[in-house]
């Protein structure tokens, strides 16, 4: 994914995956992850990656985790300061 | 006064609030956008700059009037808006809305849906992975977000939305690598004379949009694969009108043949499903107005996919239906369905330029995934409709094709495809896959708090 303007926003900084990335107010988590790399998650139904399919909430292929095991849908959920984002379900959080 | 709710905030959604308020109701709005305006009319987050001019190019009037009536009716008090509202559930006049992971449940005495479309997906070979969107999916992305899915960009499929938003790429500096139509040329000529009669303008910047496009441009192709590395998509495999094999190198693709009305909430409240032949899809069997049923209305491209201008009339009308069905003087319809009934000859030429299915059934590869939730492939469904002899929603059941997430939105009607092919029947006569709640996926814990909400203060 690659930005074709609109870049004078604030900048918000949030952890993904235990690193820390940067994006702009005002871009959707799934914007936010993919300017960094190019897929959200590892496909749960075969091999590969996700990287979300409609952007508009019917799909469901961008779900993924928020550091409480709570579900965020990426291309729904505007980024926020401080979020912290895991792409795969946490070990440590029972199912 | 009577508690009319309107799911969906686009421009059926607008004009239909509009209506009740002018009737001196003050209706619902559920809508799942941060913003109203629909897909169509898309508004980006606060914070971004751009026009309106750029951002719908010619139909920038049309999104600043709907954009500014409806912030108007909020600013006003006149509409109960709820926005980042999902409706995942009907039951006896009551809506199960999700928002920020809660249920509540809204009352309402007359519903009015107007849910729009999504793209129509026919499954290709790698398409179910990382770096492939839909084309609605890379629109968004340019107005909503200001970014491009990648730095060469396939798009391939067929209807109106692929030449435009081609044209959006290109003129937002984005590099488009190819444009694949699977329509051929001689449909989209064959159905010239009947768009131009009833859309000449909207007929003539088409072509204004798909000459800008040049040699990037290919009609009557067949998409074949999408060749992936590691990092996502590396080229597009397709044959040519002539039938020579080609290549087209790219790093993220957009797939989308025209659009399917979303329609799973009409056909919980109770509307009729009804096999489409021309518009090749299931869709609500409603009236001239839009009654679907007894205080149930169904308008804009859930209905009847036909457009931005054609819900926007269609809102307009359900609402004036409602208002006469609670017995209200309602407006004089005619000058609405004379127009409405031009538009959806338009839409009809245009299912004619762009045909659906772009191959059929038996021609899909078996190991394509149809179900991209579930990871399905045509062969799995085909082996279960043989089963289920060429019952659709058992052969469902028995391969989980439509069962995922997304609860078949993206597959059903491949999966129809295959089937009837499998079956020798049409896909209209393999049945519908029906409509499940909650229509989206819900938390448990937002239905726990649901309950305790119910509950009586004391």
């Amino acid at each position: 994914m690659v930005r074709l303007g609109e870049c004078s926003r604030r900048r918000v900084r949030l952890m993904l995956d235990g690193e820390e990335i940067e994006a702009l107010e005002g871009d959707t988590v799934l914007t936010a992850v993919l300017l960094t790399r190019p897929y959200l998650r590892p496909s749960d139904a075969g091999e590969g990656h996700r990287a979300g399919f409609c952007l508009m909430g019917a799909c469901q292929d961008c779900r993924i985790w928020c550091a409480s095991g709570e579900g965020v849908q990426a291309c729904r959920t505007l980024v926020q300061e401080g979020m912290v984002l895991l792409t795969e379900w946490p070990a440590d959080i029972s199912r | 006064m009577t508690r009319v709710l309107i799911v969906g905030a686009g421009p059926a959604g607008i004009r239909a609030a509009e209506t009740m308020v002018e009737a001196g109701l003050r209706p619902i709005v559920v809508d799942e956008g941060h913003r109203a305006g629909g897909q169509i009319y898309r508004r980006p987050p606060d914070g971004f700059a751009r026009t309106q001019e750029t951002l719908y190019g010619s139909q920038a009037g049309k999104a600043r009037v709907l954009h500014e009536l409806f912030d108007g009716l909020v600013a006003a008090g006149r509409i109960d808006y709820r926005p980042r509202t999902s409706v995942v559930a009907l039951s006896e006049e009551a809506a199960d809305c999700l928002c920020d992971g809660r249920i509540r449940r809204i009352g309402y005495e007359r519903l009015i849906i107007a849910t729009g479309a999504m793209d129509r997906i026919m499954p290709v070979s790698g398409g179910e992975r990382a770096g492939v969107f839909t084309i609605g999916a890379v629109q968004i992305m340019l107005k909503a977000q200001a970014v491009a899915p990648g730095r060469r960009i396939v798009l391939a499929g067929t209807g109106p939305l692929l030449s435009l938003v081609a044209d959006q790429l290109r003129r937002a500096g984005a590099g488009l690598a190819a444009v694949l139509d699977t329509a051929p040329l001689t449909a989209q000529i064959g159905a010239l004379p009947a768009m131009l009669a009833s859309r000449p303008g909207t007929t003539l910047r088409g072509l204004r949009i798909r000459a800008a496009l040049g040699r990037l441009y290919h009609p009557g192709v067949r998409v074949d694969e999408i060749v992936h590395e590691v990092a996502g998509p590396v080229a597009v495999r397709w044959r040519d009108a002539r039938d020579r094999s080609r290549t087209s190198p790219c790093d993220a693709v957009g797939i989308g043949w025209h659009l399917m009305a979303e329609t799973r909430l009409a056909e919980l409240a109770g509307a009729r499903m009804a096999w489409s032949d021309p518009q090749g899809q299931w869709l609500p069997v409603i009236d001239a107005m839009g009654r679907a049923g007894a205080g149930l209305y169904v308008a804009g491209d859930c209905a009847h996919i036909a457009g931005a201008d054609a819900a926007e009339i269609g809102g307009r009308l359900a609402a004036s239906a409602c208002l006469a069905d609670l017995g209200f003087k309602a407006a004089d319809p005619r000058a609405d369905l004379s127009r409405l009934a031009w538009l959806r000859r338009f839409a009809a030429a245009m299912a004619q330029a762009f045909p659906w299915p772009p191959i059929e059934g038996g021609e899909i590869a078996g190991d394509t995934v149809l179900c991209r939730c579930e990871g399905v492939t045509a062969a799995q469904l085909r082996d279960a409709a043989d089963v289920a002899t060429g019952d659709f929603n058992r052969a469902k059941s028995l391969s989980r094709l439509g069962m995922g997430r997304c609860q078949g939105r993206y597959c059903s009607l491949a999966g129809a495809l295959v089937v009837a092919a499998r079956a020798g029947q049409k896909p209209g006569d393999v049945g519908h896959l029906r409509a499940q709640p909650p229509v989206r996926p819900v938390p448990a814990a937002a239905w726990l708090g649901a309950g305790e909400e119910d509950r009586p203060d004391s």
